[in-house]
């Protein structure tokens, strides 16, 4: 009898383990799918035995980001060239800063000839894996490295952040605007000082509040800090966070829900993340900061392919090479009038007219002159 | 009795870790994932080559140290949580003496290794001072000091060690405990001299817990305050002096960190899990110094071959962790397990 109980306590746990795995399942089972379409390419032949992959951060690849936006790039070029996940693509997933160096040399042992690191974080890691594995090609995503068989791949986010700026400062009605950063670093004052540049360009009297998570992944930590932005008579907020922005958009639909009237708006980044704005009939999302890090890793994937490896060179991708732009889905939104706006200041800095600041400095100087 | 009792320490660790991996195997196999290539795949992952071999060993050695950090505390009835904010101050410490300092080797590196000490020391000194003289819950106020702890290294880092950087410049190399010739023997892993300090460090505190008169104090605190104020025992000095070596310990573990691995330290987006990990490591481990050994063996092993999972057998890494969870709870509920145990015994008679 007792001890009916307690196999009936085993059973119990394994399918609370089971409910856990089904949670995760999703992911898990699509990998099996892709997996399974991989042996179809196998007997396809593929055009070619070059073959690439990517270690992510710790955002993983399914961050509804960057990483997620690599992924999609390498993918599109595997399928180009006859290539699946596991047989010439494949990505390593790091849930830990640890991680970086033995995925690294995992995709190196499994004989890649080419691989990313998506990340300002992996920059020490590759960098040093780099100048162990001479034979290797390494590209490093957002930040540089170093080597003759590095290849550095940045991005001018500091425009596209520009023209978000420019489109929340015709859009505000309290001429205060808000930015959500993950973590004070280098790279985030670059989307800060692309935004204020383009608020203030548009209305130097606008005020804007800027705040630190701390972590690109804490979502409670955003909503805490939207909510205070969106009391404080802020109407807009532009995140560069990664997944603690996902709390800056659930506050935004909350406050929605409740007074479907309110005026208040979440400007995405990286990917365009209209569909986390939708709220019933209503969408939060004014618009986002488009940055085609799959245009970038299909770019280099080619390059290097074809025997043309950007050796030691930082490349920078921006609004000419169409890896960065704003998006215009939210059309109710984004009125013609605005988006006609955006586009001619977009021109502005093609054309170079206007230089937008990259750091704190460059855009105090920028705003005295205005 | 005690005897069957010592018994039972030692069999219910194993026996939750079997039943945790025998429970991964059957979710794995529900799945639809090949156990037997899973484990397979978390095998070469953890001992495939002489490379992850070096990042196996790297990795086990802060879990060793954080596991001690907690089943010492542990000892004295104290439930240090505050490991993960010591293992931050340490690092920090330990990274920031091999930045400022020049020294030769035989003075910079024990400098460095002491700062850390001092430095995880240090945070928990405060909350076992709070909890001898005022009362307060050690746990409570350990989980402020993780934040305390990550926030304002976090800004040290930006402000004081770098000018708005996210990570500082590699500590000198008379600072590192990394050495070429292991990482030569182990194709360039991290594996560094930072395992001989953490097993010295396990030996320390068998020592001092085993042989030595404050060590008895410290268990009779834990075993019961009043009884061994009665005793004529200081409880407050206990109690602080138990959080001061727990927190070195967990300083030590950030070290490994710091002059080991990495030889920098970068703005942290989140906690290290150390200090959480070791919480686990010192339970399975029974809160002896060389149940903590094996444990973080076996956790490290785990964690570390978790990552050839994926692209070895197509298992989602997630699930190294749903079987340390089972093993925890396993080894928690080990209750069940002696009362089986005990049952079985009396069915042979």
């Amino acid at each position: 009898m007792r001890k009916n109980k307690f196999i009936l306590l085993f059973a119990l746990l394994l399918s609370l383990g089971l409910i856990l795995a089904a949670c995760g399942g999703g992911g898990s089972e699509s990998e099996s799918e892709s997996e399974a379409s991989g042996n179809e390419g196998d007997s396809e032949e593929s055009s070619t035995d070059f073959s690439a992959a990517m270690v992510t951060d710790i955002g993983g690849v399914d961050d509804k980001s960057f990483n997620q936006s690599s992924w999609e790039g390498l993918k599109a070029w595997g399928e180009e060239h006859g290539l699946s996940k596991g047989n010439g693509i494949d990505y390593a997933q790091s849930n830990d800063k640890a991680d970086y160096i033995p995925n690294l040399n995992r995709l190196i042992r499994d004989e890649y000839d080419l691989i990313f690191g998506i990340g300002f974080e992996l920059k020490e890691d590759l960098q040093k894996v780099a100048d162990q594995y001479p034979d290797t090609y390494f590209a490093l995503v957002d930040d540089t490295i170093e080597a003759d068989n590095g290849v550095s791949i940045t991005f001018k986010e500091h425009q596209g952040s520009f023209l978000v700026g420019v489109a929340a400062a015709l859009k505000t009605n309290t001429n205060k605007l808000g930015f959500v950063g993950g973590i004070d670093s280098p790279l985030i004052n670059k989307f800060e000082s692309g935004f204020i540049a383009g608020a203030k360009s548009v209305n130097p009297d606008i005020e804007i509040e800027v705040e630190y998570a701390e972590s690109f992944g804490d979502a409670a930590k955003g909503k805490i800090i939207a909510s205070n932005m969106y009391n404080n008579d802020i109407d807009i907020i532009y995140h560069a966070s990664g997944g603690t922005g996902n709390g800056v958009f659930n506050e935004a639909k909350d406050l929605k829900q409740n007074d479907p009237d309110r005026e208040i708006w979440v400007i995405g980044v990286d990917r365009d993340q209209h569909e986390e704005g939708q709220i019933g009939d209503h969408n939060v999302t004014l618009t986002s900061m488009v940055k085609r890090v799959d245009v970038a890793v299909q770019d280099v994937s080619n390059q290097t392919m074809n025997g043309e490896f950007p050796s030691g060179e930082v490349l920078e991708f921006g609004l000419e090479e169409e890896a960065i732009s704003f998006a215009t889905t939210n059309e109710e939104a984004m009125t013609d009038d605005i988006v006609s706006e955006v586009e001619e200041w977009q021109e502005k800095i093609a054309s170079g007219e206007v230089e937008v600041p990259q750091t704190r400095e460059e855009t105090e100087a920028f705003v005295d002159g205005l | 009795m005690t005897k069957s009792n010592k018994l039972f320490t030692i069999l219910i660790p194993i026996i939750s870790v079997l039943l945790g991996l025998i429970a991964g195997a059957i979710i794995m196999l529900i799945s639809g994932y090949n156990p037997i290539l899973g484990y397979t795949a978390l095998w070469n992952g953890a001992f495939g080559d002489a490379f992850t071999m070096g990042e196996t060993v790297r990795r086990i050695t802060p879990l060793l140290l954080t596991g001690l950090a907690v089943a010492f505390a542990f000892r004295t009835g104290l439930f240090n949580i505050g490991a993960e904010g010591q293992v931050i101050v340490g690092w920090l410490a330990a990274v920031w003496v091999g930045l400022a300092i020049d020294a030769p080797m035989i003075i910079h590196l024990p400098l460095a290794i002491l700062a850390s000490l001092a430095a995880g020391a240090l945070w928990g000194f405060i909350p076992g001072l709070l909890k001898a003289k005022l009362g307060v819950h050690e746990v409570i106020v350990t989980i402020m000091m993780n934040y305390i702890a990550l926030y304002s290294v976090n800004e040290i880092i930006r402000n004081v060690l770098t000018e708005q950087e996210t990570t500082t410049d590699a500590i000198s190399p008379s600072a590192s405990l990394a050495s070429e010739w292991l990482q030569g023997l182990t194709y360039f892993s991290r594996m560094h001299y930072g395992i001989l300090i953490a097993l010295f460090a396990a030996v320390t505190m068998w020592f001092i817990i085993q042989r030595t008169t404050i060590g008895y104090e410290l268990k009779a605190v834990g075993f019961n305050q009043h009884a061994s104020k009665y005793a004529g025992m200081n409880v407050s000095k206990n109690i602080i002096l138990s959080m001061v070596i727990s927190g070195a310990f967990a300083g030590l573990a950030g070290a490994m960190e710091g002059l080991g691995t990495y030889g920098t330290i970068s703005i942290m987006s989140g906690f290290t899990n150390l200090g959480f990990d070791g919480i686990a490591v010192a339970l399975l481990g029974a809160n002896n110094a060389f149940g903590v050994i094996l444990a973080a063996i076996l956790f490290g092993v785990l964690k570390e071959g978790a990552g050839q999972m994926p692209t070895g057998a197509g298992v989602p890494t997630e699930l190294v962790d749903i079987i340390i969870a089972l093993i925890i709870f396993f080894v928690a509920s080990s209750y069940i397990i002696r009362w089986i145990l005990l049952r079985f015994k009396k069915e042979g008679k």
